[in-house]
């Protein structure tokens, strides 16, 4: 097998055509907290966000809406998986990580050592991207409507296409 | 006419793409460069290269020289009657926005109506858009059908008193649609109304006579017919251009300047303002000669068996769906497949060395109009083989494997 489809298999590898085909947590929430809306103009990909917590700032739940590739979707439905039980603090630090892990930058080994192995698999996965520069967009849209979300001051809608 | 030896013309056909062949099917988005264009440049900015006008020396005067042989190489190329109807711009959009910014500010007053069609791409929009914020005329749309297909009798319809331009594409960068722009003239000409076409797709796949179709405007962009980026055409004919105010000002377009009172040049002077991209007219002036001698007629044919052949083999792979099957089509193939968004179809074919574009292609209209975000889409240009298509059917079956 060749390395380019070795990087392919990586990137479209089950894990995230289950999440694209069968996103979790795709619904709209009413009573939301926080939400934010994602779109990249330029590819056509647009989702909303919802995030809410509970009483000691725990996101107890996050959900999405939208349409777009295999990654933005993949990454928004492991993404909304992820964030269950943690604070508006770790989940910034997550999407921090996770940048890191797209463009390919060595992430910090202590945060890495902190976070459950599974969650640490789905991350890995979705940093396939990396391998395709032109997609690493799609796999931070989500991520960076996160942001928005967490940061209500901020322009509510946002787009990784000029980042 | 030998693609075989025609690819050889092509240096960057010789390298590879994530270590696979190159197989470039994106010419519609910008045709790749032959030899005699990059040569043509470099000999001209390595041995050719000043400032063109009122220099009063040997170079300059050269350089001027070439400039003006490149008006005469587009005035003969599409046909125009007159060297002086050949304006240089930065391309199809600046022409467009030439003729919004000039011939509709002096044109247009509140009421009137510019004629468009569904599947115009952004640069033949938004440039009307603009001027709406200055003069309240409207624009009517011209409906598109399920084929991608531009009815003779729905731009009729869209014709009233009210209309003072038409403005369409000649051939649809979306979905490769030929528009009947011959008998659209006729039709508008009949009610004394102007046509601009924008022919930025339709310049490189046949031969383009502005004197044969009547068209009062035709813009087009040097890149996407093997030339150089950043130069550009707008043919108007010679009483529209005459009786139109500058675009821009600077250098090089004026007659006299005082503070109290600026007089400009005659056309094509008053639309040129400040240094034009010289190296540019050289390299289209290259493109242009090399598709002369290939033979326009024996692209398009070419072109047009390339395209039956994708239609046949790519349109019947389970799970493609082409977007615009128009009765008359040039060169570009669009398509969605089930279960694959179109950047995830790019993706994939990337990783074998195919080149293709993803998304609206500029044209959100004419997507929204068939129910879409956006397609996957191949087209074609003189350096492309059957053995390309066939590639691009292998790997459309892989996106299948994959996503299916």
């Amino acid at each position: 097998m060749s390395l380019n489809e070795q990087d392919l298999l990586d990137l479209y590898q089950d894990l995230i055509l289950d999440h694209s085909r069968y996103p979790h947590n795709f619904y709209e929430m009413e009573k939301a907290q926080c939400q934010a809306v994602g779109h990249n103009p330029l590819c056509g990909d647009r989702l909303v966000l919802y995030v809410t917590a509970d009483e000691q700032g725990r996101i107890k739940e996050a959900s999405f809406q939208g349409q777009g590739c295999a990654i933005s979707m993949a990454s928004a439905s492991m993404m909304t998986d992820l964030l269950k039980g943690k604070t508006a603090q770790e989940a910034e630090k997550l999407a921090a990580h996770f940048e890191q892990l797209c463009k390919n930058f060595k992430p910090d080994p202590q945060f890495e050592a902190m976070m459950n192995p599974e969650d640490n698999a789905r991350l890995d996965a979705l940093a396939g991207v990396k391998n395709y520069p032109a997609r690493v967009k799609c796999a931070m849209l989500s991520w960076r409507t996160l942001q928005a979300a967490l940061n209500p001051a901020q322009n509510q809608t946002v787009q990784t296409e000029n980042t | 006419m030998d693609v075989l030896k025609i690819r050889k013309d092509f240096p960057i056909l010789e390298r590879k793409m994530r270590g696979q062949p190159l197989v470039y099917l994106d010419s519609a988005a910008s045709a790749q460069k032959p030899r005699p264009v990059i040569e043509a440049m470099s000999r001209f900015y390595e041995q050719g290269y000043a400032n063109i006008h009122r220099g009063v020396y040997e170079l300059s005067m050269s350089a001027t020289d070439l400039y003006d042989q490149g008006r005469v190489c587009v005035q003969r190329f599409i046909n125009a009657a007159h060297e002086d109807e050949i304006i240089f711009t930065h391309g199809a959009t600046e022409s467009l926005n030439l003729v919004a910014s000039s011939w509709g500010a002096a044109n247009l007053k509140e009421g009137d109506e510019v004629v468009l069609t569904q599947l115009e791409h952004h640069a033949n929009i938004v440039p009307w858009q603009l001027l709406q914020k200055k003069i309240p005329f409207k624009l009517r749309v011209v409906p598109i059908k399920k084929d991608g297909d531009i009815l003779l009798q729905d731009v009729l319809e869209a014709l009233s008193e009210k209309t003072k331009l038409v403005s369409v594409a000649h051939v649809s960068n979306a979905f490769g649609t030929i528009l009947p722009v011959k008998d659209i003239i006729k039709a508008a000409h009949d009610r004394g109304i102007p046509v601009m076409l924008d022919g930025a797709q339709a310049i490189a796949h046949e031969t383009v006579d502005v004197q044969a179709l009547d068209a009062d405007f035709y813009v087009f962009s040097g890149h996407k017919i093997y030339g150089p980026t950043g130069i550009g055409v707008l043919y108007g004919k010679r009483a529209w251009l005459q009786s139109m105010p500058p675009y821009q000002g600077g250098g090089d377009m004026i007659e006299n300047v005082t503070f109290e009172e600026t007089s400009f040049l005659p056309p094509p002077a008053r639309f040129e303002a400040g240094t034009p991209h010289i190296a540019g007219v050289v390299g289209l002036t290259a493109g242009l000669n090399y598709v002369t001698s290939i033979g326009m007629q024996n692209i398009a044919v070419h072109e047009d068996k390339l395209l039956a052949y994708a239609h046949e083999k790519i349109g019947t792979i389970q799970g493609v769906r082409l977007i615009g099957t128009a009765p008359r089509k040039a060169a570009i193939l669009s398509f969605v497949m089930e279960h694959a968004h179109p950047h995830d179809i790019g993706t994939v074919l990337e990783s074998r060395g195919i080149a293709i574009r993803a998304g609206h292609h500029c044209a959100q209209p004419a997507m929204e109009s068939m129910g879409l975000m956006g397609t996957a889409r191949a087209s074609f240009g003189l350096y492309n083989t059957f053995e390309d298509v066939d590639s691009l059917a292998e790997g459309l079956r892989a996106v299948r494997e994959i996503f299916a």
